[in-house]
C-alpha cells in the first residue's frame, strides 16, 4: 500500500506514518453528518479540523496530559488563527469569520476529539474571552483587543470564580475601587483556564460591595498581562484537562484604566450570565468530541482484540456497550446542534443552553467509563488514552456551572412559567 | 497576461489513516461508513496549480473528478483549497471506473476546456495504479512529465524535475502537457474556514460521464480478488555468517 511506502519517505513527509494500529488510534470513525443535519460548509469545516487536529494535535495529546503542559501552544494558536477558527463568531472587520454557534461547536468538538484539554483552552479563548468582547465591547475595545486574539498572537481568558466563590459566583470578593481614571483591583480569582498564559483577561469584580441584591454590584473589566499589581500564581495540578493551564490570579492594587470597563458599570452580572448561556452551549462541543474519541478508540479495538476464539466486538455484551456509547453520543449531538442552530437564528434560552451541557457532560462521563471497560485491562493502563478521556470528561460536569447549578437553572425556568 | 488554464484531476479515496478491510466476497474493500478524503497526491497536484495561479503564472484552476455524487464533497474541498471552479463527471451509483475511464473523461474535458497544463497526482492510494496521467497523455498525444518534484512554467513550455536514483532528472516539455505530482512537490494547504465559505459561491458543474465518452459497463481493469497479506511469521537470529549460510541452504534459498 502506498501508505506504508510513504511512511519511509524523508522530508516533506509531514503526515505519512505507519499503518494505524488501534492502540495509537488512526483516522477515527466516519461521522454521519447527514443525520447530524450539517450544511456542506459545516461538513467541510469538520473535515478540515479533523485532518488538522489528527496531524498537529492528536500525536501530542498523551504527552500534553503526562507533562501537564502544552509546549507548542503559542505556535498552535497561530495555526488555529490561520485556519480562521479562533474568531468563529467575531465580525470580519476584526479578522473574524462571522459565522455561528454551530460552527463554533464543531470546531470545539474536533479539537476536543484530539485533545480535550487543548479544546478547553480553545473554548476559553474563543468563546469566554473573544465572544464576550464581541458581544459587550465598545468599538475602541474591540479594535484594540480582538485582532491579536483572533490571529492567535494573543491568548485570552476569563475570570469569575474565586477560592470561596464557585457556584455562588455572585458572592465574589474581588474588589474594584474607582480612583480617578483607574479602578484598583484587590483580591483573587481561582481555577482560571489559560490563566498562566493569557495576554488578555476578562475579569469580574465588585465595584459595589453594598449593592442589594449583591449581583448589581458586579462590573466586568478587561485586564492585560503586565498591568501593575496583577500576577498569576501556581499552575494547578488537576485530575484531568492537564495541559490546559489553570491557575490562581492575584490582584494587589492592580490599576486598570476606566476605559477597560466591559459593558456598563455595575451591570456586569448581565454580561456574566448571558455569557454563561453561550459558554455552556459552545463548551458542549467538548463532551461531544470526547465521546467521539472514545468511540474512535474503542470500536476498532473491539474488532481486533480476541478472546475465546473470536473478536470480542461480536459478543453481545460488547455489542450492547457499542450501542449504548453510540446512541448517547448521537442523542447529545442532535440536542446540542439544534440548540446551536436556534441560537444562530437569534433564539436564545437559558434552559436549553444549560440542558445541552448538563446532558452531554454526564453522558460523556458514562461513555468514557464504558470505553475503559471495553478495553478491559488495557483500558486501565496509561499507554491507552481511555483513562485520559474519563479524567477529561469529568471536568464538564463541574466547569461552566456544575451539574447541580444547571439543574437549578432548568427547574427555575419552569418555576418561572408557573408563577 | 495570456490565459493559462490548469486542469487538475482529483480522486475521492478511502482516507490514508483508515485500516482497510476486505469486504465479504473478497472482491472489494469495505467502503460503507468508512472515512473518505481527497487523494493525498491529488492534493499536492491541486496545491501546485493554486500556487501557479497565485504567482501569476496561471489564470484559472479547474478541478475535475470522475465519480458518483459523493465526489461532490471532494470537489468542494478542492474549491476550498483554492480551485476556481469544479466539474463532476458523474457516474451512476455503484458504477466503478479505472485509470482508462478517468483518462477518457479528462481527455474530453481537456478538449472542451483547452488547458495548457493538466496536473494529476502520480497515483491514487487505493489502487496505486500510477497509470491515469500516462494514459491521458497518450490519448491527447501531449508530452508527459511524471513524478514531478519541481515544476516551473516558461513561455510555451514547462520544466519538470523528478528524483531518480542518480539524482535529479529535468525535462522541458512543450505546452500543453500532462504532469503527475510526487510527494515532495509541495506541502498542501488546509482549507481554512474563510476559504470554505468563499468556495460556496464557486461553480460546480455536473456532467454525466457518458457525455464525456466514458463507456458504460464495467471498467477495463477488473478487480478479481483481494486478500489480506499473510501474517508476518517470526524471524530468526543467528550467531555467525556460517550459521546464516547453513540455514539459507537448508531452506533451499541458495
Amino acid at each position: 500500500m502506498a501508505a506504508a511506502v510513504l511512511g519511509r519517505a524523508a522530508g516533506g513527509a509531514r503526515r505519512w506514518r505507519a499503518l494505524a494500529v488501534p492502540r495509537r488510534g488512526g483516522a477515527g470513525l466516519a461521522v454521519d453528518d447527514t443525520v447530524n443535519g450539517l450544511s456542506a460548509e459545516q461538513r467541510q469545516l469538520r473535515q478540515t479540523m479533523t485532518k488538522f487536529c489528527q496531524e498537529h494535535l492528536a500525536p501530542k495529546a498523551q504527552q500534553i496530559d503526562q507533562e501537564n503542559e502544552f509546549k507548542g501552544m503559542r505556535d498552535f494558536w497561530k495555526k488555529l488563527g490561520e485556519l480562521g477558527v479562533l474568531g468563529v463568531t467575531a465580525p470580519a472587520e476584526y479578522g473574524g469569520s462571522a459565522l455561528g454557534y454551530l460552527d463554533h461547536v464543531l470546531v470545539m468538538e474536533e479539537i476536543s476529539r484530539a485533545s480535550a484539554s487543548v479544546g478547553l483552552s480553545y473554548g476559553a479563548h474563543s468563546n469566554l474571552c473573544i465572544n464576550q468582547l464581541v458581544r459587550n465591547g465598545n468599538e475602541a475595545q474591540k479594535h484594540k483587543y480582538l485582532p491579536k486574539l483572533i490571529s492567535g498572537e494573543h491568548i485570552g481568558a476569563l475570570a469569575m470564580s474565586e477560592p470561596n466563590a464557585g457556584s455562588d459566583v455572585v458572592s465574589m470578593k474581588l474588589k474594584a475601587d474607582k480612583k480617578g481614571d483607574f479602578f484598583v483591583l484587590n483580591g483573587n480569582k481561582f481555577w482560571i483556564t489559560n490563566g498562566p498564559d493569557a495576554d488578555v483577561l476578562i475579569v469580574y469584580a465588585k465595584t459595589d460591595m453594598n449593592a442589594v441584591p449583591a449581583s448589581q454590584g458586579i462590573t466586568a473589566f478587561i485586564v492585560e498581562r503586565g498591568m501593575p499589581g496583577f500576577r498569576t500564581a501556581q499552575k494547578l495540578d488537576k485530575l484531568g484537562m492537564r495541559g490546559s493551564n489553570t491557575c490562581e490570579l492575584i490582584f494587589e492594587d492592580c490599576k486598570v484604566p476606566a476605559e477597560n470597563v466591559l459593558g456598563t458599570l455595575s451591570k456586569g452580572v448581565y454580561v456574566l450570565m448571558s455569557g454563561l448561556d453561550l459558554e455552556r452551549l459552545v463548551l458542549s462541543g467538548g463532551p461531544l468530541g470526547l465521546m467521539q474519541a472514545v468511540l474512535d478508540h474503542a470500536i476498532p479495538y473491539l474488532h481486533v482484540r480476541e478472546a475465546f476464539g473470536q473478536k470480542i466486538g461480536h459478543f453481545q455484551l460488547m455489542q450492547g456497550k457499542m450501542a449504548d456509547m453510540y446512541t448517547r453520543l448521537m442523542a447529545c449531538r442532535q440536542y446540542v446542534y439544534n440548540v446551536a442552530k436556534a441560537c444562530d437564528q437569534g433564539h436564545f434560552n437559558a434552559k436549553d443552553c444549560a440542558g445541552v451541557i448538563l446532558y452531554s457532560a454526564e453522558c460523556a462521563t458514562q461513555v468514557a467509563l464504558d470505553g475503559i471497560q471495553c478495553l478491559g485491562g488495557n483500558g486501565y493502563i496509561n499507554d491507552y488514552p481511555m483513562g485520559r478521556f474519563l479524567r477529561d470528561a469529568k471536568l464538564y460536569e463541574i466547569g461552566a456551572g456544575t451539574s447541580e447549578v444547571r439543574r437549578l437553572v432548568i427547574g427555575r425556568a419552569f418555576n418561572a412559567t408557573f408563577k | 497576461m495570456a490565459a493559462l488554464r490548469v486542469l487538475v484531476g482529483v480522486k475521492r479515496v478511502i482516507d490514508f489513516a483508515v485500516k482497510v478491510r476486505v469486504a465479504p466476497g473478497g472482491a472489494a474493500v469495505q467502503t460503507q461508513g468508512v472515512k473518505h478524503s481527497l487523494n493525498p497526491f491529488c492534493e499536492i497536484a491541486l496545491e501546485e496549480a493554486v500556487r501557479l495561479r497565485e504567482a501569476g503564472a496561471a489564470t484559472e484552476v479547474v478541478v475535475a473528478t470522475l465519480g458518483t455524487k459523493a465526489s461532490q464533497e471532494t470537489l468542494r474541498t478542492a474549491l476550498a483549497m483554492g480551485a476556481d471552479r469544479a466539474v463532476l463527471a458523474e457516474l451512476a451509483e455503484g458504477a466503478a471506473a479505472g485509470p482508462r475511464e478517468v483518462a477518457v473523461a479528462l481527455a474530453a474535458l481537456a478538449r472542451r476546456l483547452q488547458p495548457q497544463l493538466v496536473l494529476l497526482g502520480k497515483q491514487a492510494i487505493d489502487d496505486d495504479c500510477n497509470q491515469t496521467g500516462q494514459i491521458l497523455a497518450a490519448i491527447l498525444d501531449w508530452p508527459q512529465g511524471t513524478f514531478a518534484s519541481r515544476v516551473s512554467l516558461e513561455p510555451g513550455a514547462v520544466q519538470v524535475q523528478r528524483e531518480v536514483d542518480g539524482g535529479l532528472e529535468t525535462l522541458r516539455l512543450r505546452l500543453p502537457a500532462v504532469l503527475t505530482a510526487d510527494l515532495r512537490l509541495n506541502e498542501p494547504r488546509y482549507a481554512t474556514l474563510p476559504n470554505i465559505m468563499k468556495a460556496k459561491k464557486k461553480p460546480l458543474e455536473v456532467v454525466p460521464a457518458a457525455d464525456l465518452g466514458v463507456p458504460a459497463g464495467p471498467p477495463r481493469l477488473r478487480l478479481l480478488q483481494l486478500q489480506e497479506p499473510p501474517p508476518r511469521a517470526g524471524g530468526e537470529k543467528v550467531e555467525s555468517v556460517e550459521s546464516l549460510l547453513g540455514k539459507l541452504r537448508h531452506a533451499g534459498r541458495i
